[in-house]
């Protein structure tokens, strides 16, 4: 018994082994689009700074207004939204930013609220800064034209 | 009471007894006669950088972020938030820790301070913060208290760095440009703004900015 556990052991042990090892040589072979090899950490990406105070035109019409500065270090969780402390009335009015459409105000049965409804109150899920970042790879993508 | 000075043959004015305070007096006033000046000054001048260094070194000790995260209250809450913000990390390594933004640079302010921090010293040891819970609990009333301080001293420890008359607004963003030139016009006050900078916001922090605005208003701008 003692021994087959022990061969048994030894097999895997072998199998294991192999695998790697021609894991190791896959690895080599492999041609990958990005510069480093597969099997290595990927290099840091560029940094970019936030286009601040660009109007961005938006690619389609459902598309949510991409956002002209920085978001990084704003507090967006339970207790605190800091966006809201611009872009909500009365803040807007005060401090001549957007103000957030009424639609953000509906909750899921349509019934209008007082205050952003959960649904729509993480606002990076949806509304972005943009760094002047050239595309990766090229391509021919044109905005939409419905409704133009 | 003795009476010994109170015999009728002696007829002088009763001495009373020194008390131990009159005592010391005198010592104090009565030239001496076995030390020279000298050697008064010296060790007069060398005690008093002393004890007066000594003292400085001290508070300087309880001046540090060390010392500040010594208590877990600091360490678990406060400084956990303020680890990765601009001033802890950024590009060129300059750091504004615990004491450069909560303890003012000028000495008189700086011992009243630290003579306010025996309050502190007070809740460590009453635990009032020494959960997570209660901290939340108490963080709206502990950040309106810091917001008042600084709207008093005109954000004085962030000026410590901040000059605004050294403000290069053309090198600032656009929106950054606007709005500082609009503070300067306004004579607003880094703290107005700038909330939540270096720690998370507590829960009710734009209803809590609104009251104090009112009320500071209804007493400085008339």
């Amino acid at each position: 018994m003692k021994h087959k556990i022990m061969a048994m052991a030894v097999a895997l042990g072998l199998a294991l082994g192999t695998v790697a090892g021609m894991g190791g040589a896959i690895a080599a072979d492999v041609k990958a689009l990005r510069d480093t090899p597969v099997n290595a950490a990927d290099k840091a990406p560029d940094t970019y700074k936030v286009q601040d105070g660009v109007k961005h035109e938006r690619a389609y019409r459902q598309q949510p207004p991409l956002v002209p500065h920085d978001t990084a270090k704003y507090e967006i969780d339970l207790k605190v939204n800091q966006c809201l402390r611009c872009h909500e009335w009365p803040y807007s009015d005060q401090e001549k930013a957007p103000k957030i459409s009424d639609l953000h105000y509906l909750d899921r049965n349509g019934v209008r609220q007082d205050t952003v409804n959960g649904n729509r109150y993480f606002c990076t899920q949806c509304h972005v800064p943009q760094v002047d970042a050239k595309p990766l790879v090229e391509n021919q993508f044109k905005p939409a034209v419905t409704g133009r | 009471m003795t009476n010994e000075n109170q015999t009728p043959e002696a007829q002088t004015p009763a001495v009373k007894p020194k008390s131990i305070l009159a005592e010391i007096w005198g010592l104090l006033r009565r030239p001496t006669a076995r030390w020279s000046l000298g050697a008064i000054l010296i060790v007069g001048f060398s005690s008093g950088i002393m004890f007066w260094g000594g003292f400085n070194w001290a508070m300087e000790m309880t001046n540090t972020e060390t010392f500040c995260i010594s208590c877990h209250e600091m360490e678990a809450n406060v400084y956990r938030e303020y680890r990765g913000t601009i001033h802890d990390q950024n590009r060129s390594g300059v750091r504004a820790t615990c004491p450069d933004c909560h303890v003012p640079k000028p000495w008189i302010y700086k011992i009243k301070r630290k003579i306010q921090a025996s309050n502190e010293v007070l809740h460590k040891v009453l635990g009032t913060i020494d959960t997570r819970e209660k901290f939340e609990a108490k963080r709206l009333q502990l950040a309106k208290n810091v917001w008042t301080s600084m709207k008093e001293t005109d954000s004085r420890e962030c000026r410590n760095c901040h000059t605004f008359s050294a403000f290069d607004l053309s090198r600032q963003q656009k929106r950054a440009q606007a709005r500082h030139d609009e503070a300067m016009e306004e004579g607003k006050t880094c703290i107005d703004c700038h909330k939540g900078v270096a720690h998370k916001l507590p829960e009710g922090a734009f209803n809590a900015e609104r009251e104090l605005n009112e009320t500071w208003n209804a007493v400085h701008r008339k």
